[in-house]
Order: C-alpha cells, then sequence, then structure tokens
C-alpha cells in the first residue's frame, strides 16, 4: 500500500511517531465541568486528543485525519450510524486497533500530550491507564466477583497484599453501583450476576486498575432500559474523577450522560470523519451542521 | 390430584396425561408425555414380533443362534410398530415415531455392547479378583500350576500407575503447550505442527514402541524400563491431548481474552489467568482421552518395558510389567487358572480406569464459574455472618445494613452456571 499521502505526516502504525513534535505533558487541573461529583476525584485528570488520525484495515480505509479533543473529566459521547467508524476510534484509543492483523494507522494519539504510539510504549502499559468497557458484558467466568474485580491486578502483573485488594474491591464496585448488591456474595461466580450487574461488574474491573481514561463501546446496548438507567447513573458518578468517552447508538443517553458529543459519518465510498463536534447542548439544540441536524432528530441512521 | 384421563385425550398428535387441579378445578395436561396409547402400541408390537419371529426361526426355519434371532425381531418390531401405528395416526406421526425407535434401538444396541464387554471381563475374570491376593501379591513365587490363591496382579498395578503417571507428567505439559501455540500464537508455523499432530493421532502404536526402542533403548542404550515404557506411551498420548485442548482452548469467547487485553494483561498472563481456566473443564476432558488412551496400549509397552513377574517400583531401572502385558502374557498360557488372573488383569485394569475418570472428574470438571463443594460451604459460612472477606476494610456504616434475620434462615439460592 502507499504509505505517504498528500502531505507526508501519514505512515504505518510501526513508524506512526516519526515526525511528531513531542509537546511537553500537559498537567490539565481539575476539568472545568468537574462537578460537585469531582470532590472525592484523584486530582490528576488526563486529557486525550487525536491529531489528524487515520486508520486502515488492510486497504479499506475506515477514518479519515480525526481531530479531537476529549477533555480531562469529562464524558465525551461519540455518535454516529453504524460502520462509521466510532468503534474503530475508541479501539484505536488504547491500542486495542492492531489486535487486528491488518490494522494499521497514521497520525497521533495523545494522552496528557505524549504520543502512545511512540516505538518505546508497551500496549499493555497503554491499557492498564486507558480502561475499556465492552458491549457485551464479559465478566471472567472462571472468576469469582472478587477475582474479577482484581483480575486487572494479577494481569498486569501488580502485588497487592489482602487488606490492598479488599479495600481496592470494595472502592472499585462502590464507584460502579455495585457493592451494595453484592457486598455478600463477593465469592459467587461473576457470570451469576444479571446481564446488568455483569456490566457493572466490568466497571468495576476495569476501574479497579485505577485508569486515567475509561473508554465504553455502546455499554448498554445488550442491557434492558432499568439496568441501562444504573450503568448511566454510574458514569455520571465516575464524571470528574476520570476522563470517559462513550459510544453510543442511543441519542438520548448521549444527552443524558455526556458533556461533550462528536458526530460521526461514513458513506458508502468514503472513510468514517467527523462531521461536527462540541458541547452536547449545542450539537443537540444548535448543530451546524445539516447532517448533525438530520441525524440527532432521528432523519436518518 | 385426580387421574382423570389418560388415553381418550391421546388423539392424533398424542395428547398427553391430564390432572384435575384441586385448587383451581381446571383440567391440567402435559402435553406430549406418554400416554397409555404409546406405550401400548409399543408393548403389542414388541410382543406381537416377538412371537411370529419366535414361530419363524425356531419352528419353521432351520435357523438357531441368539444374534440372528434379536436382529430379526428387531426388523419385525420396527413392522409391527408401522402398521398398529399407522391404524391410530396419521403418517408424519408414525414416521416420527418409527424414527425414534430406530434412534433409541441404535443406543441401547451400544450400551448392550458396552454391558456385554464388561460382563464377559467380569464373568472371566471374576474368580480372580475374588481371591484377597489377587491385588496384593506378584507373580514371583507363582507357577502355571499354582491356584489362583497364589499370585496377582500388584506388580503390573504399580507398573501401570507408575507407567502412566510419567506419561500424563510429559504430555500434558507438551501437549496443552502445543496447542496453547497453535491457538493463541498462531503464524505460520502453526499449520504444520497441526499437520503433524493429527497425523500423529493416526500413528500406529507399534510405530511408537519402535521409536523408543530404536532411539532410547537401542541408540542410547539405556535398558527396557517403565521410564522407557511412559516416553513411549508418551508419544501416544501428547497428540491426543494437543488437538482435544486446542478444540476446547479455541472456544474461550475471544471477548475474554479482549477484556483482558484492555485491562493491561500481557499475552502470556492472559492465556495463564483467563483463557486456561477458562477451558479447564474442556482440558480436564483432553487429559482424560489421553490417559484412556495410554492406560490401555500394550504394542508400545511390549517393546520397551521388557517384563518381569517380581515387583519393580522403580521405573527407571530395570523391567517393569504393566496390566495390559500382564494380560496379553498370560492369556496366552494353556492352563486356565492363568487365563482366569488374565481376566482379571482386564479387570482390575477397567476398575482402574473408571476411578481415575471420576477422581478426574471431580477434581477438575467443574464448568468455568461453577463452585466447588468445598468453597460452596465457605461462602454460605461468610453469608451467614453477613459480610464478604472484606470485612476488615473500613466501611462508610450507612452501607452496612445488618444481617437481617431472613438472610440468616434463608441464604440466597446458589446461583446456577
Amino acid at each position: 500500500m502507499t504509505e505517504i499521502e498528500e502531505h507526508g505526516g501519514v505512515a504505518t502504525a510501526s513508524a506512526a511517531d516519526a515526525p511528531t513534535e513531542q509537546l511537553p505533558p500537559v498537567r490539565p487541573g481539575p476539568g472545568s465541568a468537574a462537578g460537585p461529583d469531582g470532590a472525592g476525584a484523584v486530582g490528576r485528570l488526563s486529557s486525550l486528543e487525536t491529531r489528524d488520525l487515520s486508520a486502515w484495515f488492510g486497504d479499506h480505509k475506515v477514518l479519515e485525519r480525526v481531530s479531537l479533543t476529549m477533555a480531562p473529566g469529562e464524558v465525551t459521547a461519540l455518535i454516529g450510524p453504524s460502520g462509521c467508524g466510532k468503534s474503530t476510534y475508541l479501539r484505536i484509543l488504547n491500542r486495542m486497533h492492531e489486535m487486528v492483523k491488518s490494522a494499521q494507522l497514521a497520525g497521533q494519539v495523545l494522552l496528557d500530550g505524549a504520543d502512545i504510539y511512540s516505538p518505546g510504549r508497551r500496549p499493555a502499559d497503554v491499557r492498564a491507564r486507558v480502561g475499556m468497557v465492552f458491549q457485551r458484558p464479559n465478566p471472567f467466568p472462571a472468576m469469582s466477583i472478587y477475582d474479577n474485580v482484581v483480575s486487572g491486578l494479577k494481569l498486569a502483573g501488580i502485588r497487592a497484599g489482602k487488606a490492598r485488594r479488599d479495600e481496592l474491591v470494595e472502592t472499585s464496585l462502590t464507584q460502579a453501583g455495585l457493592w451494595i448488591e453484592v457486598r455478600n456474595r463477593l465469592r459467587a461466580p461473576g457470570g451469576a450476576l444479571s446481564g446488568g450487574q455483569q456490566q457493572r461488574l466490568c466497571i468495576a474491573r476495569s476501574l479497579a486498575v485505577e485508569p486515567d481514561v475509561l473508554l465504553m463501546d455502546e455499554p448498554c446496548s445488550a442491557l434492558d432500559p432499568t439496568s441501562t438507567r444504573r450503568v448511566e447513573e454510574t458514569i455520571a458518578d465516575l464524571r470528574g474523577r476520570l476522563t470517559i468517552v462513550i459510544v453510543t447508538h442511543n441519542m438520548q443517553q448521549a444527552a443524558r450522560v455526556s458533556q461533550s458529543c462528536a458526530f460521526f459519518l461514513a458513506t458508502h465510498d468514503t472513510p468514517g470523519r467527523i462531521v461536527e463536534a462540541g458541547p452536547t447542548r449545542q450539537l443537540f439544540e444548535d448543530p451546524q451542521d445539516e447532517r448533525t441536524s438530520d441525524y440527532v432528530n432521528g432523519r436518518f441512521g | 390430584m385426580t387421574l382423570i384421563d389418560t388415553a381418550a385425550s391421546g388423539g392424533a398428535t398424542g395428547g398427553g396425561t391430564a390432572y384435575l387441579d384441586a385448587d383451581s378445578g381446571q383440567v391440567r395436561v402435559r402435553p406430549g408425555s406418554v400416554t397409555a396409547a404409546d406405550v401400548g402400541t409399543l408393548a403389542g408390537a414388541a410382543v406381537g414380533a416377538l412371537g411370529l419371529v419366535w414361530l419363524v426361526y425356531e419352528r419353521i426355519m432351520p435357523w438357531s443362534g441368539a444374534l440372528g434371532f434379536w436382529l430379526c425381531w428387531y426388523v419385525a418390531f420396527l413392522f409391527f410398530y408401522w402398521g398398529i401405528a399407522r391404524t391410530q395416526w396419521e403418517v408424519r406421526h408414525v414416521r416420527e415415531k418409527i424414527a425414534a425407535a430406530l434412534f433409541t434401538g441404535a443406543g441401547i444396541f451400544v450400551l448392550a455392547v458396552l454391558v456385554d464387554l464388561v460382563g464377559y471381563v467380569w464373568w472371566r475374570g471374576e474368580k480372580a479378583v475374588s481371591h484377597g491376593n489377587f491385588l496384593t501379591t506378584d507373580m514371583q513365587k507363582t507357577g502355571p500350576l499354582d491356584g489362583l490363591n497364589s499370585g496377582g496382579v500388584l506388580h503390573a498395578m504399580i507398573g501401570s500407575l507408575e507407567q502412566l503417571g510419567l506419561a500424563t507428567l510429559f504430555a500434558v505439559p507438551l501437549g496443552i503447550a502445543a496447542a496453547v501455540f497453535m491457538s493463541e500464537i498462531g503464524g505460520r508455523l502453526a499449520r504444520p505442527v497441526r499437520t503433524v499432530i493429527t497425523a500423529m493421532t493416526a500413528l500406529p502404536s507399534i510405530v511408537a514402541g519402535l521409536f523408543v526402542l530404536g532411539s532410547v533403548i537401542l541408540a542410547l542404550g539405556y535398558d527396557r524400563s517403565g521410564f522407557a515404557a511412559s516416553l513411549a506411551l508418551t508419544v501416544m498420548m501428547m497428540p491426543i491431548v494437543t488437538r482435544a485442548s486446542e478444540v476446547v482452548i479455541r472456544i474461550v469467547p475471544n471477548t475474554l481474552r479482549e477484556a483482558s487485553y484492555a485491562l493491561g494483561g500481557s499475552q502470556w498472563r492472559t492465556v495463564w489467568n483467563v483463557v486456561l481456566p477458562t477451558a479447564r473443564s474442556g482440558l480436564t476432558t483432553a487429559i482424560l482421552l489421553g490417559m484412556a488412551r495410554a492406560v490401555g496400549e500394550t504394542s508400545p509397552v511390549l517393546l520397551t518395558a521388557g517384563f518381569t513377574s517380581g515387583k519393580n517400583a522403580n521405573p527407571f531401572s530395570g523391567q517393569q510389567v504393566s496390566l495390559p502385558l500382564y494380560v496379553w502374557n498370560y492369556v496366552r498360557y494353556p492352563q486356565a487358572d492363568m487365563k482366569v488372573r488374565a481376566f482379571g488383569g482386564a479387570l482390575t485394569l477397567m476398575a482402574i480406569v473408571m476411578i481415575l475418570f471420576v477422581a478426574a472428574r471431580i477434581a477438575g470438571g467443574r464448568r468455568p464459574g461453577e463452585l466447588s463443594r468445598r468453597r460452596r460451604r465457605q461462602m454460605t459460612r461468610e453469608r451467614i455472618r453477613g459480610a464478604g472477606p472484606s470485612a476488615a476494610a473500613p466501611r462508610p456504616p450507612a452501607v452496612r445494613p445488618a444481617p437481617t434475620a431472613a438472610a440468616v434462615i434463608h441464604p440466597e439460592p446458589e446461583p446456577a452456571s
């Protein structure tokens, strides 16, 4: 394939950072959007930014020069019809994209100003800082609820004493809004919970490794309305504690949980790109682009 | 409940058993249950066919033999069943019944063969096993003319267990590692490895014996021993463990691997902490399949283990006999008691296989997420104490309701996996 396009900044994933100017790490203060919930936050909030991000599967281009900043401590929603590259974009943000063999990308993904695709960085380290919750709840079936929550420690090779683990289980489950429901059966298998509980368990599991950013890929699309509401409450609680990026097909959900929003669109012969991005309220109430207006008002997609 | 109706409701499509519900006064029907008409048709066809076949077989035709008799009976039964059923039900329904009868017949046939096999070995070997000395002595001081109150299989049991243990020790890590390589790492090399492993599953067992005979015993000058035999068994066992393990590792959902990577797990830790524990039940089956193959093998052992009539508990030096070899050796003696000993050895072999399987099922056969009995008891105790294992951690008092009496008396039902 051709690696160099229009003006030279495009390269394959393995050499993604060749012509980058490294910015000094940005240490943002508590995000402006951090509401009263932010009181218990860990102080340090991370920003995530992509610059001219393009992605391919083989020779098929799925994303075209996506530049987006996800503000620290805020919830950013990515909306758009199926196949517009939202999920691919999300998976690029924590280096899950490269799990597909033919995947390539160009451009930069900056976590606190440093490119997560620079050659020296291990994917596992990036993923420990940028957690992910998947579309279908996927607790580890061979582990108890307790072990599911602390599984991240084991998988990342972090040793922790029993007291530390106990504390981590309680804080993570409390943050995910599940503690009261499961505190008396922490040793029960994770698969025995209901779908919504399983998804909150997965959120707790991601929180237990204390990530700076949490990515959520349609976290409620496999859940019933009540469970969806509980997960949304959890997201609202987490706002201000860490940076959240959520992909959703549900426009009302995007409006409820997010502070800023990005609308992705792909037509059948062009790759996905951002049509419009900005504060959620503006995107829904006063969209600048006609296509955004059509989409948020349910006229297509 | 009062049984009000059994046969009458069995119309064209079977109907069901009906009861009068005491509380509501409604008639409760269990649709699709077996009715008297079903049973009657089946029994009528069976008895009718038996009578006809007996008449033809024993009185008219000059045939004899149990196998032929029952084969003819089964064919006649199917015809009778068709005929009787056709008088009551429509064609499609009857066809379904005949299909069910065919499949049930096949199942019963397989079961009968198995029972016959085990029964025959039991019948021939029972006299040996009923002597207490059979399981506790070897053949050191027993000649061909000695009675069954002398001699036994102890040495062969020790040999079988040691050789199987060693072979399992070698084959299981190798096999599972190869399976992990093929399914998790893959790449260009995976295909030739898979081809070779598949070819090895079809390897004639005598070739495995010859391989070890040539490479270990003749080339390296190692003596015939239990260790050499276990190497030959490893060659037989490893490909089976590998193939079966690969299949069960492949069916571990990919979403679990993704979840593990998304938590910052490396590939190695993902395999060790997520993939293998999730596949544990299937891996147990894979290992059992391999062990079942290895424990009954005679020809690899024949060339590599040597033979001894005395006890040798050290697999690394001196010749060592195993149960299949014991059976093979003694069944060729002309003396009746020696043949009985051989069948006793076969019976012992089957018993050992059975015990191993049950033990392995208990130890590793749980599905992912299913709890062992010990863990379940422990959980119940924890629940009665009213707190999980993190009771020591500081916790805001507001979210700690005291365990209610109801929760203590009626702990939540165990979640099914």
